[in-house]
């Protein structure tokens, strides 16, 4: 067992470690060049921010978020990336006559953002620090415990909206190809002789 | 500066949010960059909620967070659809392009 002081000092290197990680892959995301890199950047940046959020002892949302986001999500999004023929040049022009207003507008927000959280609205009293859990605590279990109790409708609107999703997404994207072709199982079985095999009455020729 | 509080969490959520704001305004032609740029922002709301689940230990700010991924998966998935639609009637992905309801 370390002491405390050692602990809450390897705490703060892996926070500090992935912080930073996800903050550069995040620039990242938003100035690469090609977009399959900027998929890939934000692959990067969902990995670190899990370990993050494992540090915080969110452990089921830190798998979910690698399980269902990167292993989903965007692998739809590097799909879709990949699929579509894309020209990255005419897309990139105007990012230079952007950019100081994009540097403004978020040295603005970053600023309002953490003149509030900085304030000491958000400064929780010493000694309010959580304490770690016990080993045998689940994290799961817990998380488990109220969503299917304390928010089971909230649960089931969840389950209808990713129904909604997979509907729309497949009848938005679906279309009938003119030029592919394919059977018709029930013409094929309801097809008669007649319908294909013609007898030609001719005579007989002569060999020559 | 060592031990960790509630306000590191904010600030680097703080951080991500600025950066996918940032990411919005000088990406504005791609719109794949847009919707990655939006993944961005629900993740640093989504680090928000989770820290201030942990340091209140209540559980609420956890349960958001599914939902939240619940419904980014949603509108991920809807919005890429819209966009492989968009490319095969319009061939291009240009935000520039799609002007029809410009008045």
């Amino acid at each position: 067992m370390l002491p405390t002081g050692e602990v809450t000092m390897i705490e703060a290197v892996i926070f500090y470690f992935f912080a930073i990680s996800t903050v550069i892959s995040a620039t990242a995301v938003v100035t690469v060049r090609n977009p399959v890199h900027a998929a890939l950047f934000l692959v990067l940046t969902f990995f670190t921010s899990a370990v993050i959020w494992m540090s915080l002892e969110a452990e089921f949302l830190a798998i979910i978020l690698v399980l269902v986001y990167v292993g989903a999500v965007m692998v739809l999004f590097i799909f879709v990336v990949m699929m579509l023929d894309i020209n990255v040049a005419r897309l990139r022009e105007g990012f230079v006559r952007y950019l100081p207003l994009g540097l403004l507008v978020a040295a603005i927000m970053l600023g309002l953002m953490l003149s509030v959280v900085t304030s000491d609205v958000f400064v929780l009293d010493a000694g309010s620090e959580p304490l770690p859990k016990p080993a045998d605590y689940s994290n799961t279990e817990a998380l488990g415990g109220v969503l299917y109790t304390d928010y089971v409708f909230a649960f089931e609107i969840a389950a209808v909206i990713l129904l909604v999703a997979i509907i729309a997404a497949i009848s938005l994207t679906m279309r009938k190809r003119e030029k592919t072709k394919y059977q018709v199982p029930s013409d094929q079985i309801k097809v008669r002789k007649a319908d294909r095999l013609r007898i030609v009455k001719m005579p007989s020729e002569e060999k020559r | 500066m060592m031990t960790l509080t509630l306000s590191h969490y904010l600030i680097l959520a703080a951080v991500l949010f600025s950066i996918s704001i940032a990411g919005i305004v000088i990406n504005r032609k791609n719109i794949i960059i847009l919707l990655m740029s939006i993944e961005l922002m629900l993740l640093s709301v989504n680090l928000n909620f989770i820290a201030f689940s942990h340091y209140l230990d209540d559980l609420a700010g956890q349960v958001f967070v599914f939902f939240i991924l619940t419904v980014a998966a949603a509108e991920a998935a809807i919005g890429l659809a819209i966009l492989v639609v968009l490319f095969r009637n319009k061939r291009s992905i240009n935000v520039e392009d799609i002007k029809e309801l410009k008045w």
